[in-house]
């Protein structure tokens, strides 16, 4: 199936020339940071992960969020998400690559990657982020694959291929679950020390994920012959918004732990964040915009006429993803870091290095999701023609 | 063809389990037979110890400049590095220019070349440092604090927890746990990823975010640098203990920092334990340190 990749019209061309030239860019940047080290990063002693691990976090969502549209489809029978559940599973193979890069970039001895493997450590969750990131992009390749494969040659898809779809529904759930634990199990890092954060990071990855495919979907739509259908989309738009519901009240969990216990070092990353520490306050502008965001998608997406009119739809989609970017993207690792456990107060800000390496990786993700795309696509227009 | 490639696959299937096992199946060999290629020999003048422990007294520490020289001491002989200038792009060889005014213009050049971070305490590496009371002991915050220890200089390093999270959470075993209680790092498994720094509640880590090399203005030759991209802390001085030395902190302390064995009753340590009122770092946490400070 891989050949139908290297037919395409001039736009296709395009976008993977410009997909191409970002993440080369990125390529070129990098090797700078390769030869000078971190440094050239807006990192710490003090605030030791940024913009990566951050990135790496919101995607493992992204990632995740695939699951919502399996899940339905084939635990439940909801024949309506069948053309789409491949957007899903391509979604995440794209996603997962990100990650996978992020986590390299973020490196300080990249060389060294496989002493995770060579020297496996049960007790350490990053082994373990390692296992189920790695697993979950060759459950979807292999899922993916298989059954595109069989649309195309017009038979049922093999037999072996169920009981690795039906591990994939739990395993989305444990890639976030197992990232969310990676901070979670932290001492002394307070805004991270709360048992709602693994829920809080399904919760914000099955809205963030399924907007990113409603969005897709409709972009799939104005320029390919590909339609996923009005009701697949209200489908979606339907989990997006009791998802994003329960992201924000998570939210608002932490902030009553927080705000009514009075607890210190419970109050303090929430203060920084939101309202700035000791006249730092490089973030509050973007959380309050998260926050506004989110607020005004739920208000958006709760009324069904907004919903069902598609322009309205589309837009809160984008915002929403942007607002859970923030919150993830910016948010979430700063706020566990500062104050810091000695209580100084340092600000994170990316360096423009940093910056165009993750542009670069983002390029080399969306890179991957067009040409999955378009091979989904060739392979349903040949089957429909 | 097909079955061809069927075979390649097999054996391909089969180098990566071997591959993958290797590592795995040396490492049980090796334990289980750890003298086949000789003997482990221990330096019989070493210091040993069941749980090595510090107990600084920080009545005899009043000021910054009583801290200095201690500081001075680990810093010098474990090659931390102190940076004087900017990290910057790399520069054109201009020595290497053969006319004058090529030479002129490549200096030119490098001028402009753009400083990456001027803000070099960003790249700080630190093994021991000096921090004030309610940085060390951020939940004994008390409004009215006794005019000794607002301002008094507290010496802060890593606490080598009997129960360390930064232990648990490297994913290479690059941190681990001697017996003898010290927490240790090895420079070449250390892939970077500074989970143990998010792990530490206690800041006690320090990552080379750029070439440390380019930060020392003399070399200990008995202890080795670092490369940029590998996590570092205080190591409780533990090639000097091998050597029958006490750390290189206690000897420049003239007796106002102590170390022994936490485990013995009749170490000094225990004896001053005994005797004074003393303190850990945020022990709420469960990580147990075994630094202690006498107030």
């Amino acid at each position: 199936m891989l050949e139908t990749a290297l037919k395409g019209s001039k736009r296709y061309w395009s976008l993977l020339i410009v997909l191409g030239g970002l993440a080369g860019a990125g390529f070129l940047v990098y090797l700078q940071q390769f030869e000078l080290g971190l440094g050239i990063t807006g990192m710490s002693r003090d605030v030791t992960w940024g913009f990566y691990i951050a990135q790496f976090t919101f995607l493992v969502g992204v990632a995740a969020g695939g699951v919502m549209l399996v899940l339905p489809y084939y635990l439940h029978h909801y024949k309506v998400f069948s053309k789409i559940t491949i957007l899903g599973e391509f979604l995440a193979i794209s996603a997962v690559s990100m990650c996978l890069m992020f986590i390299i970039v973020d490196l300080g001895q990249p060389m060294r990657a496989m002493n995770v493997i060579l020297h496996p450590t049960p007790y350490s969750m990053l082994f373990w982020d390692m296992i189920v990131l790695n697993g979950y992009l060759f459950l979807n390749v292999v899922v993916g694959w298989a059954v595109l494969e069989a649309e195309r040659n017009a038979v049922a898809p093999p037999k072996w291929i169920k009981p690795l779809i039906y591990l994939s529904v739990p395993w989305a759930f444990g890639i976030h679950t197992v990232t969310a634990y990676l901070y979670c199990g932290l001492p002394g890092r307070h805004f991270w020390l709360t048992a709602v954060l693994a829920p809080r990071f399904l919760a914000s990855a099955f809205a963030a994920g399924p907007a990113l495919i409603i969005i897709m979907a409709l972009i799939l739509r104005r320029f390919t012959s590909f339609d996923a259908g009005k009701e697949a989309i209200q489908g979606i738009a339907r989990i997006v918004t009791y998802a994003l519901i329960a992201n924000v009240f998570f939210f608002a969990c932490e902030v009553f732990v927080a705000l009514y216990s009075q607890i210190p070092g419970h109050v303090h990353s929430l203060q920084y964040l939101f309202l700035g520490l000791h006249g730092h306050n490089a973030l509050v502008p973007w959380m309050w915009t998260s926050l506004f965001l989110m607020l005004l998608a739920i208000a958006l997406l709760i009324v069904p006429s907004l919903r069902q009119n598609e322009t309205v739809l589309c837009f809160s989609c984008i915002i929403l993803f942007v607002g859970i970017w923030i919150d993830k993207g910016l948010g979430m690792i700063s706020g566990g870091f500062i104050p810091t456990p000695l209580h100084h107060v340092v600000d994170y800000i990316p360096t423009i290095p940093e910056i165009i390496i993750s542009l670069g990786v983002y390029g080399a993700g969306f890179l991957i999701l067009t040409v999955l795309y378009k091979i989904a696509i060739s392979v349903k227009e040949e089957v429909s023609a | 063809m097909d079955n061809s490639r069927r075979t390649f696959l097999k054996i391909a299937g089969i180098a990566a389990a071997g591959l993958t096992a290797a590592p795995a199946v040396t490492s049980l060999a090796s334990s289980a037979s750890p003298s086949k290629g000789g003997k482990v020999v221990r330096n019989p003048e070493a210091l040993t110890a069941k749980h090595w422990g510090m107990v600084i007294d920080t009545r005899k520490l009043t000021t910054s400049a009583d801290l200095e020289p201690i500081i001075e001491a680990c810093h010098r002989i474990h090659n931390v590095p102190t940076f004087e200038d900017d990290l910057m792009m790399p520069q054109l060889p201009c020595r290497m220019a053969e006319t004058e005014s090529l030479k002129q213009s490549c200096e030119k050049v490098n001028e402009k070349i753009p400083k990456i971070s001027s803000d070099k305490k960003r790249h700080e590496i630190k093994w021991i440092w000096e921090e004030e009371f309610h940085n060390l002991f951020p939940d004994q915050l008390n409004p009215y604090l006794t005019e000794h220890l607002e301002h008094l200089p507290f010496l802060t390093l890593c606490n080598h927890c009997a129960n360390p999270s930064c232990v648990q959470a490297c994913p290479t075993k690059a941190t681990f746990q001697r017996e003898d209680g010290i927490v240790l790092m090895d420079f070449h498994r250390c892939i970077g990823c500074r989970f143990c720094m998010a792990a530490c509640p206690y800041g006690s880590r320090s990552f080379n975010f750029r070439d440390p090399r380019q930060g020392l203005k003399e070399i200990n030759t008995a202890f080795p640098t670092r490369m940029k991209g590998v996590v570092e802390k205080c190591n409780f001085c533990a090639e000097r203990l091998s050597k029958g030395q006490m750390p290189a902190c206690v000897e420049a302390s003239n007796g106002t920092i102590l170390f022994g064995d936490l485990n013995d009753p009749e170490s000094e340590v225990r004896k001053a334990l005994k005797e004074n009122y003393a303190v850990r770092r945020q022990p709420s946490l469960g990580t147990e340190p075994s630094v202690y400070y006498i107030l």
